[in-house]
Order: structure tokens, then sequence, then C-alpha cells
């Protein structure tokens, strides 16, 4: 190698690694993009980015990252990340999947992960649909979506991922579109930043299996990108009526909003993370027993059985 | 019981002149204590045990625990002896009955000349059996009495550890030390009452009752005092100091003693194990520890294994190094959740889709749980794949006595391995075995690697290449096999030739053991092996296979549909011998001796 690893930039050039197998058009292109720019940014040093995710067309991304990677099971990619997170916080730990992935068959790990408040960024890239698996019904599909096992459309109620989030305990949640590519990187940095489990929604369309779904958050196509009003605490009267971040019923609110609603960092709180409390369980616990090697260990512990 | 002098008839008997007075010494017996759960029987078997490993005598010891958590019949079965011990017994020499119910349930477990010690403030109906001695004895109101009026009968445990300690000339003071090392640390007043009612026991005139005492021998050979544990227990000791530091796992009888152990424990290593919200995730996490750079373990009882499958199928084609542990009961379904079965084998080696070649040992008693604990560690990290520990819900909680292990030769420090990969490095070497790099590691080449589950080529990049499917799936069912190469024959215990071989896996070896002893005492050419390493198997088992008129392989699982156990369809499949035959059972319950015996006979005939 040329140059110090010191002193050599991570770049783009190096983040960049199989030329992505989605369809010309795919939102996830953006996402993609998005995240290398936070990368290149935040200067992390490359041996030390992982990325996970499940199985999906989103779910492709480790393979696009020139980076430590695990493609895994289809629903599966937070526990796993969870071990990742838990056992090496030397680690810049992220997860990536989509909307089948996260909230239906992995939908319970969201909501323990959340709960345990593990340290990583999870980005959902949320399509309304089964992209992989061509046209099915997903759980964020709207009802009256015509699709292969809905095909006089959906009649199930969707469910709301910001609500799911905000009640389940996530630390950091917000909302983005693939087509907003400034907002999302601004919201992806927040995020990465965020000490705790911290999600970010991201609605990336499917030009194949539900184009336009999204337009009407897309000002290019007539839409409106609402962006939230976040309180700036400068003691203003506008500033009474803006949005905290750190109340968690507002953030409730704002998730109940009429489609296509607002964007933007919905809920932001910091707890203790399960990798604080339980790195203080092995902290308090490695005191009591000092310097005691493992055989020393299990001697007493086998001493203890005589 | 074997007894140097003859055992005598009972007191229903006409001539109680036939019961021998003073001492008899005995070899080795079966006591039996019969109650509920909540009456702490446990605790006196736990004693006991304890006690024989401090006194160079064998143990093993059996229980029985309802499924329910408030509390039921409940027995705890101790096998004390100066020999070898080798099952918690057939029938029992002793018997103590807490209640009506237990003695009748529990009367007829009594060996010809036993005798049954019960609680007379409980048991009104005793039945004439001749050749059965009963004494009556008032356990409860005299423990109440002993402690004084406010502990009601709390403590009848202790007070029978007492009679028992008289009876048998045990040793006092070794017992009133394990009794105030375990007391001692809950308060004063509960030690106390605890001493008060061994006391009380201690004093009670059984000896005259009886017309007589007992002698249980100490083992001959002196030495260190033994490590007296059950196999969950030594399980988890294996897995720490094979250098399990992170796991993750999820509820569920009788694995659970295994997480909430390795919970309390691995902190103290500076490690983690995590209770997971599901047996997906538990495997998942697990893998994200395997993936980190760790020897990881997670773990689970059949419905639970069954759940990890598809991870543990990515786990052998992503080549990431896993230890899980079954500890196997009664199925299907929820089945029998506190009984023993044996039917997780084929699961447990085919249980995933695909083509998804792993690693299956197997732990022959308590202490082997501690050495197969360690091994599996060590193969998961040599073979980068999915290591299966079949261990048994008799295992799990039953007690046995050994030596301590000589943890400065066996315990591995594990480390994670960081270097820096060079140029050329292939996580999925086709003439290699896999060495992942763990995230962290500097990639001299630039390139990082993605572990994955699709099918991939050397550097782990997806292929769809028939070709390359070929070949991975043959690399990783070579790597499985050349571990197999590694084995040596198992050892034939007993006759090298001759009349039956017997075959068998898992806790099954110390009741078939004893079987070959009883039937070349009988005369009969006998031997046996047992299986630890049952996928792969050792090579050249036909050598053993064809000195044996007939080979009967036994297992607690069902025959299935063509008349074979698992087991014994493996064997068959892998040697086409039809000499190869099944005893199988699925009582739930551990084989008594006498049942392999006159189930050989009965398959053979
Ligand atoms: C256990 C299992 N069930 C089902 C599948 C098939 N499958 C693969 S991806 C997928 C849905 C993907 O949808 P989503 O997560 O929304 O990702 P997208 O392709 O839309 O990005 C399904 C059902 C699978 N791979 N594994
Ligand atoms: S099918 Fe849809 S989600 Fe999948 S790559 Fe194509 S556009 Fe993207
Ligand atoms: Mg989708």
């Amino acid at each position: 190698m040329s140059a110090p690893a010191e002193t050599k930039k991570l770049t783009k050039k190096d983040l960049t690694a199989d030329h992505p197998t989605w369809c010309p058009g795919c939102g996830d292109f953006a996402v993609l993009a998005a995240f290398f720019k936070v990368l290149e940014k935040l200067q992390f040093p490359h041996e030390k980015i992982c990325t996970i995710a499940g199985i999906g067309c989103s779910s492709r991304f480790p393979y696009f990252v020139n980076g430590h990677g695990v493609h895994f099971i289809h629903g599966r990619a937070l526990p796993l990340a969870t071990g990742v997170s838990l056992s090496r916080p030397d680690l810049h730990v992220f997860a990536f999947g989509g909307d089948g992935d996260g909230y239906s068959i992995g939908g319970n790990h969201l909501d323990h992960a959340a709960r345990k408040n593990v340290n990583l960024t999870y980005v959902v890239m949320d399509n309304f649909v089964y992209g992989l698996t061509k046209k099915q019904t997903s759980p964020t599909s709207p009802t009256g979506f015509k699709s292969k096992t809905d095909p006089t459309g959906a009649i199930d109620q969707p469910i709301n991922p910001m609500k799911k989030l905000v009640y389940g305990g996530a630390s950091f949640v917000a909302r983005t579109h693939a087509t907003q590519v400034k907002h999302m990187m601004s919201v992806f940095e927040r995020a990465i930043q965020h000490p705790g489990f911290s999600v970010v929604e991201v609605l990336s369309e499917c030009v194949v299996f539900y184009p336009g779904i999204f337009d009407d958050g897309n000002p290019r196509k007539g839409g409106e990108f609402d962006i939230i009003d976040e309180k700036v605490g400068d003691g203003s009267p506008e500033d009474e009526g803006r949005h905290d971040v750190t109340d968690g019923n507002a953030a409730y609110e704002l998730a109940s909003l009429q489609y296509p609603g607002k964007f933007g960092v919905f809920y932001q709180n910091e707890r203790p993370t399960k990798n604080q409390l339980e790195q203080q369980w092995i902290d308090s616990t490695k005191e009591k027993v000092g310097d005691a090697s493992t055989a020393d260990l299990l001697s007493a512990r086998f001493a203890s059985m005589k | 019981m074997s007894v140097s002098a003859t055992s005598g008839a009972s007191e229903t008997s006409e001539s109680p002149s036939n019961i021998p007075e003073g001492v008899t010494e005995l070899q080795d017996a079966v006591i039996r204590f019969a109650g509920n759960s909540q009456d702490g029987i446990q605790t006196i078997g736990g004693f006991l045990a304890r006690l024989a490993g401090r006194s160079a005598r064998e143990v093993m010891t059996y229980m029985t625990i309802p499924s329910t958590i408030s509390g039921g019949a409940s027995i705890f079965q101790v096998h004390l002896g100066s020999g070898e011990v080798l099952s918690a017994g057939d029938e029992s020499d002793f018997l103590f009955a807490f209640y009506q119910d237990s003695y009748n349930n529990h009367i007829s477990s009594l060996k010809e000349g036993g005798i049954c010690i019960y609680d007379s403030d409980h048991v009104e109906e005793i039945q004439k059996i001749p050749g059965i001695v009963h004494v009556a004895i008032p356990i409860t109101s005299t423990t109440v009495e002993a402690i004084g009026g406010s502990s009601r009968d709390r403590g009848k445990n202790i007070f029978v550890l007492g009679l028992v300690t008289q009876l048998f000339s045990l040793n006092r003071d070794k017992l009133i030390t394990l009794v105030e090392k375990q007391f001692g640390r809950k308060s004063e007043d509960v030690l106390r009452n605890a001493m008060l009612a061994f006391d009380a026991g201690y004093a009670y005139p059984i000896g005259d009752l009886l017309g007589r005492e007992f002698d249980l021998k100490e083992g001959a050979a002196k030495g260190e005092d033994k490590v007296t544990t059950d196999g969950n227990t030594a399980m988890t000791m294996g897995l720490l100091a094979g250098g399990v530091r992170y796991g993750s796992g999820y509820p569920i009888t009788p694995w659970s003693t295994i997480m909430e152990q390795l919970r309390s424990e691995l902190p103290k290593y500076g490690g983690l194990f995590v209770q997971a919200e599901d047996e997906l995730s538990a495997v998942s996490m697990a893998l994200g520890f395997a993936y980190s750079g760790h020897t990881s373990v997670t773990g689970s009882s059949g419905p639970g294994l069954s759940l990890k499958m598809e991870a543990l199928s990515y786990a052998t084609m992503a080549e990431l190094p896993i230890v899980v542990i079954n500890v196997q009961r009664g199925g299907p379904s929820t089945g029998l959740p506190t009984s023993v079965e044996q039917s997780d084998l084929m699961q447990a080696i085919y249980g995933s889709h695909g083509d998804s070649p792993r690693i299956v040992i197997a732990p022959k008693n308590v202490e082997d749980c501690f050495y197969v604990g360690v091994e599996a560690c060590q193969l998961a990290r040599e073979y980068s794949c999915p290591v299966l520990v079949l261990t048994d819900q008799a295992l799990a909680t039953r007690i046995e006595a050994f030596s301590q292990p000589d943890l400065e030769k066996i315990v591995v420090e594990p480390v994670l391995d960081q270097d820096a990969r060079g140029e050329d490095f292939k996580p999925y070497p086709i003439d290699g075995l896999t060495k992942h790099a763990p995230p962290g590691t500097e990639m001299e080449g630039g390139k990082y690697p993605v572990v994955t589950g699709l099918e991939h080529d050397e550097w782990g990049h997806p292929s769809g290449n028939p070709d390359v499917h070929a070949k991975m799936n043959a690399r990783r069912r070579d790597k499985v096999k050349a571990f197999g190469e590694t084995l040596s024959l198992p050892e034939v215990y007993g006759d090298e030739s001759g009349e039956v071989l017997i075959v068998g896996w898992g806790s099954t070896w110390g009741p078939i053991r004893e079987s070959v002893n009883r039937l070349r005492d009988a005369g009969r050419k006998v031997g046996t092996f047992h299986l630890r390493h049952i996928n792969p198997m050792p090579n050249g088992l036909e050598t053993i296979f064809e000195k044996f008129d007939h080979v009967v392989v036994v297992e607690m699982n069902d025959e299935g549909l063509y008349g074979n156990g698992q087991l014994a369809t493996l064997l068959r499949s892998r040697y086409c011998d039809p000499k190869i035959v099944s005893v199988c059972k699925t009582d739930g319950l551990t084989y008594k001796v006498r049942e392999i015996i006159e189930r050989i006979d009965g398959v053979i005939a």
C-alpha cells in the first residue's frame, strides 16, 4: 500500500463493491448512494464497517458495500446484528432490509431489538410490496393493492411502521424518501451518531411491482415532501408549536397522519443501551472475581460441587 | 443391595428371628425417596450424592420431576456403591415413603428383602408383602416437634437425612459440613432449624425398630474429593473450559439450566449470554457472535431445535462455527417435557433443508458432558461448522461423582483472530478449511468478505453455476467426512467376539454396560461399544460387527415404520447389514438393566 493508513481517506470508490443487481430505477440505488456519502463524511476505519441483511431485493445491500458483511436469512438480520454489536463494541454495525423482512417475518425481532436498545443502525427500504418474490402483498401494502396474493385488492389493514417503532421503544425513529437524497443523508447521519437502536424507514420505490406509489411524497412528481419542523429550543413563541423529538406522544401523533405524512426525525431519546447495561454487569462481576484465570474460575466452581 | 450377611425376611413374616442382628455391611445400596417435589427430597439425594463424592464412593441418581411447578409427586433415587455404579438401579433396597400415594406407587419398586420406611403421620394403610420389612416413623410430627411449632413440616427432608446417616453409619461430620455449607448461606435461622431436624433424625432409634443397622462402606480408593454434579452443570463447565464466551438461548426444559448458568457465569470470564425473544433469534444472535470471531453456543430441547433448523443450514452453508446443545426430551411436540428420550438423532443430523452436513456428538454420562462440551468447541473452531451435542433429560438432571478434570491441560483461552489477511485470502478455499476473517480484520487486498447463505465460489461471491454448487456441496461434506477419518474405532467392552454386540449412544451407556456385566456373569459371550461421534461415525465398525452373531442397537426412541430405531437405521443404511436389529422404547423412562437383557433375548430369539 502506498500511503500510510492514517492519512488515506475512505472514499466512495473504496466502499464500492459489486455493481448492484437491482432493476434500473429502483429506489434502493439512492439509499446506497446516500449511505456511501455519509460514510465518506464520517470516515470510520474501513475494517470497522459491518453491514448485515436478511433476504429481499433490498437485503442484497451488503454485497454492494465493500466492507465486512453478512447476507443472512429472511427476517433475522437484527438478531445476528445484535450478536455482532454486543460482542464487538469496536465496530459500526448496520442492518438493512425490506418491509417484508423487517415488519413481517422479522417483526418480532424488531420489537425486541427496539426494547433492548441495541446499539446499531437499521435502515428499512419500504416499497409496500414483496419485490424479490415478485409482487405479493407486504405488511405495508395499502388495502386495495392488487398483488399476486390479493388479485382483487389487499384486505388486511397495513401496519404502521412508525407507530410500531415508537411504541416498541426504538430510541431513534426517522422517516425519509429515497428521492430526497439530501434529507436521507442528514437523517442517516443523525441515526448513526445516535447511541442506541436507531431506525430509518425509507420509502423506496419498487419501479417494477409498485411504480408511482411514493409520488405523493415527491415534489418532482407533483407531491409534497413535508419535513417535520423540529423544536430548536430558542424559547420563541413559534418554537412552542414545533415538534419535540423527545416526546413519544407527539411522535405517535405524527405517525398517525394521513399518508404521505411527514418526514424527518419522529423520535429521539437517549437511554442506556443494552450494550452499556451488559457491559456494566460484566465489569462489576469481573471486579468481584479479580484477575482470576479461567482455570481458577473453573476450579472454584468445581470446589463448590465437592 | 449387595450385603455380606444374607438379607432377612420381613417383620410380617412368620419368623422374625430371620432378621440378622447387628451391623450389616453393604457394598452398595439403592435408596428411593418418594414424596412431593416441595418436600425437598431432591435435597436429600443431593447431599447423599455429594457425600459419596467425598467418600470415594460411586454414585448415580435418578429423579422424576413433575412438569407442574407447584409440586406433585416426585422421586429421587440414589445408588451408592463402593464399586462401579453404572445405573441408578432397577429396583430399590430402601424406600422412604412420605405419603400414602407415594407408598402405593412405589412399594413395588422394592426388591425382595427390601425395607420400607414410611411416614406414619401420612401413610395409613400398608400392604402385607412377604419379604418386605416395614418401619413406621412419624416423620412429620417428629420434625415439627424438633424444630418448634412455627415451622410446620418444613425440614422433613433434613430429618430423613439424619435418619439415613444413622441407619447407614454414614460419616456424620462430613454430612454436617455439607449441610452447613448449603444452609449457612441462607441465614442462621435456616441453618439452626436444619441442624435441629438433622439431629432429631440422627437420634431417632431406627436401629432399634429395625433390629439392625447398616454400614455402607466407603470406597477403598483414597484421594481427592470428587466433583458431584448433574449433566447440565458439567456441560456448562465444559463449554466454559472449551472457550465459549458468548451465547444466546430461549428457555425450555430441560435445556434452561445450562443457559441460566451460562448467563451468570460468563460475565466472570468477560463474556455474555443473552436471553433472546425466541429460538430463531437465539440461534441468529449466536451466529452473530460466531461471525464476530468468538466461540459461541446456543441450545434448546426438541421443539426449539426444530425452530433453529433454518439458521443451522445457513451455518453449514456460510461455514460459521457454532455449538448447539440439544437436551432431548420426550416428543413429538411438547410431548413429555420432563421425561427422557433419544428421538432427536435424525433431526440433529438431517433436520435442516438442503444437504447440510454437520457434526453430531453425544455424551455417555455426567462426567462425559464436560468433555463433550470441550470437544464440541474445538470441533466447531477447527471445522467451522455447526456442532450439535445430543444430551438428554436424564443426563441433564441426574447427579454423578467424578474426578475434577485437569483444567490446566484442558482450558482453552479464546483468541479473537484479527490478523490482517493478505490479498490471496479466500474464505472458502476449495482445498482447505474455512477460517473466516471476522469484522475488524484489515484486508490487505482492499476487498472485504461478505459471509453468505447463497451458494458461492471460493471468494464468497454468489454463484448459480451448477459446477460450483456441486463442488461446494462436496467441499462441505468432505470436511465432515475428513473429521470421521481421524476417529479411532470405539473400544469394545466385554467380549471382543461372540454372541451379541450391543451398540448404544448417549445416556444409555451405564445400563448397557451393566447388562453386559450381568449377561457375561451368566456365561454369555456379549460385548458392547458406545458411539460418541455419531455424525460422522468412525470408519471400520463393520470389523466389529463381523465378530458377533447379533448386533443389537439399544435406544430410547421409536422403532419407526420399518422396525428400527434411529441409530439402527443409520447403521443399517451405512453397512447394509441385516444382522443389525433394534431394541427401542418410548416410555419416557431410562432403561432398566433387566429390561435391556429381556428385550435383547426377545429380538435375537
Ligand atoms: C424463510 C423464507 N421464507 C420466504 C422466503 C422468500 N422471500 C424472499 S424475499 C421475500 C420477501 C421480500 O420482501 P421485502 O423484505 O419487502 O424485500 P424487497 O424484495 O421488497 O426489497 C420472501 C417472501 C425466504 N427467502 N425465506
Ligand atoms: S424488483 Fe423492485 S425492489 Fe426489487 S430490484 Fe427491482 S425495482 Fe427494486
Ligand atoms: Mg419490500
